[in-house]
């Protein structure tokens, strides 16, 4: 049949079994909206407040789901708005696919109004984009890019659409949804070289991540540690991939991971890496990271192998696939030592815990209250980090956080978006400052009813870069007190949503129950102590001896 | 690690914007380009970019396995030393007056150039060869008074039957 342009995007999405996408209207891409107007009963549009909020959306929704998340938005700052939710997707290979209208062919160059080079401007943030010249190409094109953006390593890719060329027609032929590139499975020698490595091995540790999640990894990584009798840790990324309920897993490692989890980690004789890329918040210094260490990579990129730490052995290929392998060659192992030497760790961090601690008690009071499918997000700051160290997860694709880029601002559109993705309640855990970046978005939560609380732990600072200050810079606090006069909770209200107050976690546990009951947005504005810091921290480009486990004015 | 010079050949699909997806990846990566070289090739499709830089081996790994990434990148290969043939073409104008006249001509001779050009007061030389020749002749020149002078920065190709798409 004889489409516009601007249908053929509608009708090919629709026919990709996108069922949300997120955006936000204007000038270069009205005709996409008419069409989304004329096919509103199969395809649902999510009008955010801003196109930044609609990019952490379709990234939340597509963290949440494992499915690929869609974005829309006009030219000119439409699309450049969505330059930071396209590289927190980057830093985090997330498959998003962000569509944007340009200027009509004949005037691009020309500094027309609302024009700007988008395909220049997220070359180095995306997996890869296009600027669509021919309405031809149009239909083809977005299903690539869609098939780009889901395989492999996934990541954003971004389609840009001149004005004119969705206003002109061409046959549409309808296609099957795209089958994504099949990840090659690993080399048998490869396996055998890790069965060796596993079988002289006396203390292991796996290190798992993102890549873990994407691979749906998480119940072979248990099997291994299992067989091989050693422990699991996982980078930020690969939270809710292993229940916290398993014994072996120690929970996040790295510069603010748990004690046990990092110190395992430094002292472990074999680290297998799995679906990681080896980030400096993980490793601290990477000349003196786990030196003694004999060290598997496992990956589908492999551009990630010595790229930051070198290892003994890198396994390109399917995780799911070396796994299964390497669990069916080994031996059953016993390394009662390593596991006896694990238990006195885990012994000395619960001994290192402050029972009064409030970020840590709310957090651990809310993963009690919420439901297993609960999806818990984060923006980026202290919260995050308490959140990552203290919410018990027992469901996979349930932590919805940025890690690499640690972009502020990214909770209020995620948590919309892993909603929607889901299908499920979200919980978000925010701080007063990165909050504050995108609160518009309260609006949006309230206008679809999103089921949503939002803790918000308030504590007038902001409080990751002054515990820096504190640490690090004297005491000068720098323009980190936020002087500000915001009542969160009179600001929920005034945006159509719940607010609630707590000082104490007795007010925190009574009032989360009742936002969590509410079938829509609510925030509770919890008021913690300023100088509270993220503990145990291995400072920047340190090492794990050096981890610091208590205040010094405690 | 030792620094050493390294040429990559890669084929890249005959598309807009693609040398920058390749150039801007050497940027964000924060890798040198020393030269760079782009032409048609055996497929209407394809075209060749020639890179040389300097690193270490695992530079060397990093820059081909992110040049691998890259959408449009279709083959990459290293031009090893041992089976590669390199060449670049150099044109540089020198000054022309009757006492240096015969010295330049001489030098021209040995490295076998050729004049291009020839007025009263300046001559154009054209030669081919690797880095290291072209080099030389240049510190030749140097003395006689090089008005101006461009090269084209390497570009390579492997000995034998093979081309390196199919192989």
């Amino acid at each position: 049949m004889i489409l516009s342009g601007a249908e053929i995007v509608v009708k090919t999405l629709i026919e990709q079994k996108i069922k949300t996408i997120f955006g936000y209207p204007g000038g270069t891409v009205i005709d996409i909206y008419d069409q989304l107007y004329k096919h509103s009963d199969e395809i649902e549009h999510v009008l955010a407040a801003h196109e930044q909020g609609a990019s952490h959306a379709a990234d939340g929704y597509a963290r949440a789901s494992g499915d690929i998340g869609v974005v829309l938005a006009t030219s000119g700052p439409g699309a450049t708005n969505l330059v930071t939710g396209i590289a927190t997707a980057y830093l985090d290979s997330v498959p998003l696919l962000a569509i944007t209208g340009n200027v009509g062919t004949s005037m691009i160059g020309k500094d027309s109004f609302q024009e700007i080079d988008i395909t220049g401007v997220t070359l180095p943030i995306t997996k890869h984009n296009f600027l669509v010249r021919n309405v031809e190409e149009l239909a083809d094109t977005i299903r690539e890019a869609i098939k780009i953006a889901k395989s492999g390593r996934p990541g954003p890719v971004l389609v840009d659409i001149p004005k004119n060329v969705q206003q002109q027609l061409t046959e549409y032929i309808p296609a099957e949804p795209v089958v994504i590139e099949p990840i090659a499975d690993v080399k048998d020698a490869d396996v055998e070289e890790a069965v060796k490595m596993i079988e002289v091995a006396n203390r292991p540790y796996i290190y798992f991540g993102g890549g873990a999640v994407r691979a749906n990894a998480g119940k072979l990584i248990e099997e291994l540690a299992e067989k091989m009798d050693g422990v699991m840790g996982a980078s930020m990324m690969g939270l809710s991939e292993v229940p916290d309920s398993n014994p072996r897993y120690l929970g996040m490692q790295g510069m603010h991971g748990h004690y046990a989890s990092s110190i395992a980690m430094a002292e472990a004789d074999l680290i297998i890496a799995i679906g990681v890329r080896f980030s400096d918040r993980a490793t601290g210094n990477t000349s003196k990271f786990s030196t003694e260490a004999k060290k598997i990579h496992v990956d589908v990129d492999i551009s990630e192998f010595n790229k930051n730490i070198n290892v003994d052995l890198s396994v390109a290929g399917n995780i799911r696939d070396f796994l299964d392998k390497v669990i069916t060659k080994i031996s059953k192992k016993d390394n009662k030592a390593w596991m006896i030497r694990v238990d006195t760790l885990k012994d000395q961090e619960k001994k290192q815990e402050d029972p009064n601690f409030l970020p840590m008690l709310a957090v651990r009071a809310a993963s009690d209250i919420t439901t297993p499918d609960t999806r818990c997000i984060t923006d980026v700051g202290q919260h995050q980090m308490w959140a990552a160290q203290h919410y018990a997860f027992t469901e996979k694709r349930t932590w919805v956080s940025s890690g690499g880029l640690g972009t502020m601002g990214f909770g209020m559109g995620a948590a919309i978006g892993a909603a929607y993705g889901s299908g499920k309640r979200s919980v978000l855990f925010t701080g007063d400052g990165s909050f504050a970046m995108n609160m518009n978005e309260l609006a949006t939560a309230v206008t679809y009813n999103v089921p949503l609380t939002i803790v918000l732990m308030n504590n007038g600072v902001l409080g990751m870069v002054r515990q820096w200050q504190t640490l690090f810079y004297d005491k000068k606090y720098s323009n980190t007190v936020l002087q500000r006069k915001t009542d969160f909770v009179k600001y929920a209200e005034a945006m159509g949503a719940t607010g609630f107050k707590a000082e104490s976690i007795e007010e925190f546990k009574d009032v989360f129950e009742k936002a969590y009951a509410l079938e829509g947005p609510a925030l509770i504005d919890l008021r913690i102590d300023k100088d509270e810091m993220v503990l145990p921290m291995v400072p920047a480009g340190g090492t794990f001896d050096k981890i610091i486990t208590e205040r010094g004015d405690k | 690690m030792d620094k050493k010079k390294y040429v990559i050949a890669v084929y890249v699909e005959n598309k807009y914007g693609v040398l920058t997806r390749v150039t801007s990846m050497f940027t964000r990566r924060s890798f040198n380009i020393d030269t760079l070289a782009v032409g048609e090739t055996e497929h209407p499709e394809y075209s060749r970019i020639t890179i040389s830089m300097r690193g270490d081996e695992a530079d060397k790994v990093q820059i081909v396995n992110q040049l691998k990434k890259l959408y449009n990148v279709k083959k990459v290969e290293v031009i090893e030393d041992e089976i590669g043939i390199r060449r670049e073409l150099l044109l540089l104008k020198v000054k022309n007056n009757s006492e240096t006249r015969s010295d330049v001509k001489d030098c021209i001779e040995a490295f076998r150039a050729k004049i291009v050009d020839y007025s009263a007061e300046s001559l154009c030389i054209e030669m081919t060869g690797d880095t290291s020749k072209l080099n030389a002749f240049i510190e030749n020149m140097r003395p006689f008074g090089i008005i101006e002078m461009c090269r084209t920065g390497i570009v390579a190709i492997e000995r034998g039957p093979d081309s390196i798409l199919t192989k």
